[in-house]
């Protein structure tokens, strides 16, 4: 099983991405369960959403204390919320932010966590670009499928297409579509030898 | 067709194949999503027939429904917490009358202090106003349940609510099988009243009841609930033939009959409790889960099979009777009188207290080991309590509980002097 | 058919057959082929309005309805004394549920209807005061707010008299109730603001409101035909004595309601889509003392210890009725800048036609209360437009 948390604040399209997340999953083929944890709502509250994508039926419902991957929708969470809690040495981390792991202070992460496995997209930036709007949920959901391979670009666009209409589809779709590009050749240039 | 989507999304489509003709409700967390979703199948055209009523309140929902059942109509209504509070009147007047409304419950904390999250007091709540109340494991089983309830309210004249976690499963995203309206059109027959308001033959519905006839009207309204004992496996068998999946019924087991420790709960939970339990199988433990589908009518017979060689029994609930301890746990324990059982109730993920596989894995070795009390409340902080009840003791204008309680979690802010 | 009031008495009773009448013109209660919807047999007391008044308009529903027509009525008297287990009084499809939601339950049984394609099958539902103005409230403004085709009837006995006569928020200032004892510096119910209903119903802008007594029957019953050839809200709020609740002689029922409108108390009106449309004329004018006078709701304020400071306060009230819904003919009247702007129609007040009324700006005139702005066809009223 594979355990995603996705943080961000309220109006970001945190929950969103959770569940086009799940949808892109089940286009892959797989298993996939996305739900929301609520705080206290408001527009800019910290807020979480989880995504578990199995080969089999996915029976437990409690929230992800381990997750596989993270998502951080909203660099500001960084030090005010404890986002990290569970991650593991060999768990993923994918930042929304054009400034680097060491720039935004986490430099400890960058000594104990593989570098293929802790990347910053400018998602905001991207969606900006592609979409007009700043929202940059699923725009980094095309960056987690080109650092996990957990799912494929093809399903995430399809999953975009399907939830979203028009302009708003096409522009996600390409946002994501970049972020992908982006984070790919990252991990070129970390491994040394092409990804797939 | 498989398809992933959120649950309530699920919900609104499978009602909506049930062909209601009338669907009214007031919005409230976590049920908004189901009556959104029928909303617009009615107004985009794609559900015809149908009256979608907005009304003022919940109250007026269920008034609605009331209404429109008694004058033949298949009627829907959702809600959740305080809303199902606000209507119980209604709740408890919609079953006297014997009218197959079919509701959806999606299960909230009832306040104060207000809480929107998933647990089953509100379902407690209306436990004996004689609806036939049903739980819903996961969301597929949350749409199946649905068919099921338009059936059995209509063969038994009898309200039935369908019970699902709100924002657990109403508001979850995961792989559901939608009917085709052929399929349910073929289970789901036009509803044929045994009542109804018709100028060619005029009856009075709703007439008064003395001291001299109430105990024997009451009495067919518990004849009733015992014929659901017999309908329910009956329904739910036909729909796995239709279907082709299991689906409702009165209690599901899992690795239970050979297990020296059962877990019983209802609803959500039993997913993650399958989880623990398959790894403390992996370690050896004779451990299994007994879900229960129907709570009223309690299963009783069907339970005492199902736990009757069991040592243990482990009764995880999210509700409480304060004062007295769990709600489901004595239901349980009456159903098991006179066997050498044991039963342990365990309060659980009161006000969407999540409730995870390592604690309830604790919770079972604890059991399995036969340490653990008559009554346990999970994941408790006794240091919150201790702590606020010394400040009622020191003081008598101590302020308001919850308050205090948050402020030492750190939440609210301290208080501007 | 045109308000017309029959100036009919027949020497020693208020009967209504009406021989004298042309066929078309004879009342439903004249016509032995009638459903007689509230049948005979029922517990209500001697005397009871509210009995009288459900039989008249009932059948005159029914009539109008070609019998096809479904009852939904609230808790209270009229549902408690037609209904003694086992026997129902009734010979129509009648539904009771609970005491707060009659309006909400019509609203369900008018969407089934619909749904199955029967909306040649009328509903209405009926309560009393306070199934009407006090704990059925939100679900009336609800049905109102949304325009079910529903017909909501309420019998005004002005208190809970089912329960043993207490104080709802119909009750009249100074009469006495359970809960309102004539004790005290300020014997009776207390002088508030009121609560007008039929007003509150015609803020809300639906198809027709009317009220009505028991004291003109066929004027009931041609507000009931009226209100039937309607669709969507409609109100008719009806004025029923109780002999028990009002401490008044069982015979003194009709005559009670008579003198009710006569003082003023009661202004007799008709609306439409938030416009008052026609009133009913006093026709002899009398002091409210000969109206209290005969209840014994009210004789703590004649008698060994009179209170003639709260009677003039009454008639203040009565004054003010008469002032605002233009209830009497020119030479008597009124501050013209006070009266409630009426459109066209027969005993309409001087100077009163569409728009063009004394009052009828927007805003008013001083001395209009709140509630009292009703806006002209076509004129924003305060806080519109």
């Amino acid at each position: 099983m594979f355990q995603v948390r996705i943080h961000g604040r309220g109006g970001q399209g945190v929950v969103t991405a959770a569940e086009l997340l799940s949808v892109a999953a089940f286009g892959d083929g797989h298993f996939a369960q996305a739900f929301p944890s609520f705080g206290s709502e408001r527009t800019g509250a910290p807020v979480m959403a989880f995504c578990r994508i199995d080969g089999g039926r996915i029976r437990t419902r409690e929230p992800i204390v381990s997750p596989d991957a993270l998502i951080v929708l909203d660099a500001t969470l960084l030090h005010q919320v404890d986002l990290f809690s569970g991650v593991t040495p060999d768990g993923y981390v994918l930042l929304n932010s054009s400034r680097g792991f060491e720039e935004l202070g986490l430099a400890d992460m960058l000594r104990s966590h593989s570098s293929q496995r802790l990347m910053a997209v400018p998602a905001t930036e991207l969606a900006l670009t592609h979409t007009g709007r700043a929202v940059p949920n699923a725009v980094l959901l095309g960056g987690f499928a080109a650092m996990t391979g957990a799912v494929s670009l093809d399903a995430v666009v399809m999953a975009i297409r399907e939830r979203f209409k028009g302009d708003v589809a096409e522009g996600n779709a390409a946002a994501a579509t970049e972020a992908y590009g982006l984070v790919a050749r990252q991990r070129e240039v970390h491994s040394g030898a092409p990804t797939a | 067709m498989l398809r992933q989507l959120e649950g309530s999304r699920a919900v609104a489509e499978a009602v909506a194949l049930c062909r209601p003709e009338v669907v009214c409700a007031y919005p409230i967390s976590p049920q908004t999503h189901i009556i959104e979703g029928i909303g617009s199948l009615v107004k985009s055209g794609a559900l015809t027939r149908c009256e979608f009523i907005n009304v003022e309140s919940e109250f007026a929902a269920m008034s609605v429904c009331i209404g429109a059942s008694a004058t033949g109509a298949r009627a829907y209504t959702a809600t959740a917490s305080q809303g199902l509070l606000y209507m119980i009147e209604a709740v408890y007047n919609a079953s006297g009358l014997g009218l197959p409304i079919v509701m959806t419950l999606a299960n909230r904390a009832i306040g104060a202090p207000i809480n929107i999250w998933n647990d089953h007091s509100d379902a407690m709540a209306v436990r004996d106003a004689g609806w036939v109340m049903l739980f819903a494991e996961t969301n597929q089983e949350a749409v199946d349940l649905h068919l099921q309830a338009f059936r059995l309210a209509e063969e038994l004249s009898m309200p039935v609510m369908v019970c699902m976690d709100g924002f657990i499963l109403t508001h979850a995203f995961e792989a559901v099988e939608v009917p085709t309206q052929q399929q349910v059109d073929v289970f789901l027959p036009p509803y044929e009243p045994r009542q109804v308001l018709d100028p060619l033959e005029p009856v009075s519905i709703g007439a008064m009841v003395g001291p001299e006839a109430f105990e024997e009207v009451r009495y067919l309204a518990h004849v009733k609930q015992l014929q659901a004992l017999d309908l329910i496996p009956e329904i739910a068998a036909e729909f796995a033939g239709t279907f082709g999946r299991r689906s409702g019924g009165l209690v599901s087991t899992y690795r239970s009959e050979d297990a020296e420790t059962v877990v019983v709960a209802l609803g959500s939970v039993l997913g993650t409790i399958k989880d623990a339990v398959d790894d403390l199988r992996e370690r050896g433990t004779r451990i299994g889960v007994v879900g229960i589908g129907s709570f009223r009518p309690f299963p009783t017979a069907a339970v005492r099979s199902a736990l009757g060689s069991a040592t243990r029994v482990v009764v995880v609930e999210k509700a409480l009777a304060p004062g007295v301890g769990g709600i489901v746990a004595r239901d349980v324990s009456m159903a098991v009188a006179g066997l050498p059982v044991r039963t342990h109730a365990v309060i659980a993920g009161l006000g969407g207290r999540p409730i995870t596989k390592e604690a309830l894995t604790r919770l079972f070795e604890t059991a399995a080991a036969d340490a653990l009390d008559a009554l346990t409340f999970l994941d408790l902080d006794r240091g919150l309590v201790e702590r606020e009840l010394e400040r009622m003791a020191r003081r008598r204008r101590s302020g308001p509980t919850a308050e205090n309680v948050l402020r030492d979690v750190g939440i609210v802010s301290a208080r501007v002097p | 058919m045109p308000l017309q009031p029959v100036k009919f008495y027949q020497t020693g009773s208020f009967a209504v057959g009406n021989r004298l009448l042309p066929l078309e013109q004879r009342s439903v209660q004249a016509d032995t082929e009638r459903t007689n919807s509230l049948n005979s047999g029922h517990r209500a007391c001697q005397g009871c309005g509210e009995a009288l008044g459900a039989r008249y308009a009932l059948d005159a529903a029914m009539r109008a309805s070609n019998n096809k027509m479904i009852a939904v009525n609230a808790t209270g008297c009229l549902e408690v004394f037609s209904t003694p287990y086992p026997e129902t009084s009734w010979r129509v499809p009648w539904l009771h549920s609970l005491f707060a939601n009659a309006p909400a339950v019509a609203t369900g049984v008018a969407a089934a209807l619909k749904a199955q394609g029967r909306s040649d099958v009328r509903v209405v539902a009926q309560a009393g005061d306070g199934g009407t103005v006090d704990i059925g409230f939100g679900c009336l403004s609800g049905m109102f707010e949304r325009n079910d085709d529903v017909l909501f009837i309420c019998y005004d006995n002005e208190g809970y008299m089912n329960t043993g006569v207490q104080r709802s928020s119909a009750t009249p200032p100074a009469a006495r109730t359970a809960t309102t004892e004539a004790v005290g510096p300020e014997p009776g119910n207390v002088f508030g603001q009121g609560k007008n209903v039929p007003l509150l119903a015609v803020a809300h802008e639906i198809p027709y409101v009317a009220t009505a007594t028991v004291s003109e029957l066929r004027d009931l019953e041609y507000k009931v035909h009226r209100a039937m050839a309607m669709h969507g809200a409609r109100y008719i709020h009806v004025l029923v004595p109780c002999p028990l609740g009002w401490q008044s002689a069982s015979n003194d029922t009709v005559h009670l309601a008579r003198l009710a409108k006569e003082t003023g108390l009661f202004p007799v009106f008709e609306a439409e889509h938030g416009e008052i449309t026609g009133v009913s004329k006093i026709r002899r004018r009398l002091p409210v003392e000969q109206y209290l006078e005969r209840q014994g709701r009210y004789r703590h304020l004649f008698g060994p210890t009179p209170r003639p400071d709260v009677v003039e306060r009454i008639q203040a009230m009565a004054d003010r009725n008469i002032r605002r819904f233009g209830l009497l003919d020119e030479d008597e009247d009124p501050d013209p800048d006070e009266t409630l702007p009426v459109g066209a129609g027969p005993g309409a007040g001087p100077g009163a036609g569409p728009g063009a009324g004394p009052g009828a700006g927007p805003g008013a005139g001083p001395g209009a209360g709140p509630g009292a702005v009703v806006p002209s066809a076509g004129e924003p009223g305060p806080g519109e437009g």
